[in-house]
């Protein structure tokens, strides 16, 4: 266990350093891709295979795939490439970068000082549990995840709509109303 | 060595958490700004999960599943506005929105 836990880990972290750091979108999709599932094989590695499964289902799967999409309809080149690596000089990460790390190393020290919090067993906890305690206690929580869903299905249908076709609709009617009226 | 310290755990969150977001404040590109959303989203999931293994709850899976809940609907607005952001400036660099100059 200790050891997938390690080995996923380095890989997860290594791709994830990949994917802020590429030019290219799509390979940067590919590396977050990597590190989504690598963080999944740590799931299953520290005793929880459900949220492994839901990492590799809609993680990896649902939303990884609206990404690529995205990036097929947004019909990148090299152009875009070139650009974005002049986007990435060092002279503009180097200050975000630094403070970062300064966080991450107060984090880390917070967390080593208090010394031995616990050891994980790596027993596993399995889907009946989980559905147990999201439909008991957490109920009230997962009606409002349900709600957040279906707000986000309305809002992303808003957005999304598309207004020029609307517009150029609309504009072909207001034309021939304007120029009946002849304010044009 | 029985076990996993906990430390390595949230200490492989709390690193893909601050890689998240240095990609997040170094990047302009707004695709790159939503993938390190959710590397941050997917690294607290981390945590919860670490945190479930240690006390053999399993609350932390449960909020695993809100937070994957979260991020679809984050994910899925994120990306409509980025189309509508490429659709409006012809460009996917979040500088190009400043129009309030804020």
């Amino acid at each position: 266990m200790e050891t997938t836990f390690f080995i996923a880990g380095i890989v997860a972290l290594a791709a994830t350093l990949r994917t802020i750091t590429c030019a290219h979108s799509v390979h940067a999709l590919l590396y977050l891709i990597v590190s989504l599932l690598a963080v999944a094989v740590d799931f299953y590695a520290l005793g929880a295979p459900f949220a492994a499964t839901l990492e590799v289902v809609v993680y990896a799967g649902a939303v990884m795939v609206l990404f690529v999409f995205v990036v097929m309809m947004l019909n990148l080149n090299q152009e875009t490439v070139a650009r974005e690596r002049h986007w990435l000089r060092p002279k503009l990460w180097i200050g975000p970068g630094v403070f970062a790390a300064i966080l991450l190393a107060a984090m880390i020290w917070a967390m080593t000082i208090g010394g031995a919090i616990g050891v994980i067993e790596g027993e596993r906890l399995s889907a009946h549990a989980v559905g147990a305690t999201l439909f008991g206690p957490y109920v009230l929580v997962t009606e409002l995840a349900a709600f957040l869903l279906l707000a986000a299905l309305v809002v992303a249908a808003h957005i999304g709509r598309d207004e020029g076709n609307e517009a150029r609709r609309k504009a072909e009617h207001g034309d021939r109303a304007t120029t009946t009226a002849g304010e044009r | 060595m029985t076990g996993l310290p906990i430390q390595y755990g949230m200490g492989l969150a709390a690193l893909l958490f601050i890689a998240g977001l240095t990609g997040l404040v170094v990047r302009r590109n707004a695709l790159f700004v939503l993938m390190c959303l959710e590397i941050m989203l997917n690294s607290t999931g981390l945590a919860f999960i670490v945190a479930g293994a240690r006390w053999q709850a399993p609350d932390g899976q449960s909020m695993f599943i809100l937070i994957i809940a979260l991020a679809a609907a984050e994910a899925a607005i994120g990306l409509g506005l980025l189309l509508q952001l490429y659709k409006r400036f012809r460009t996917i660099d979040i500088d190009a929105a400043s129009e309030m100059h804020g």
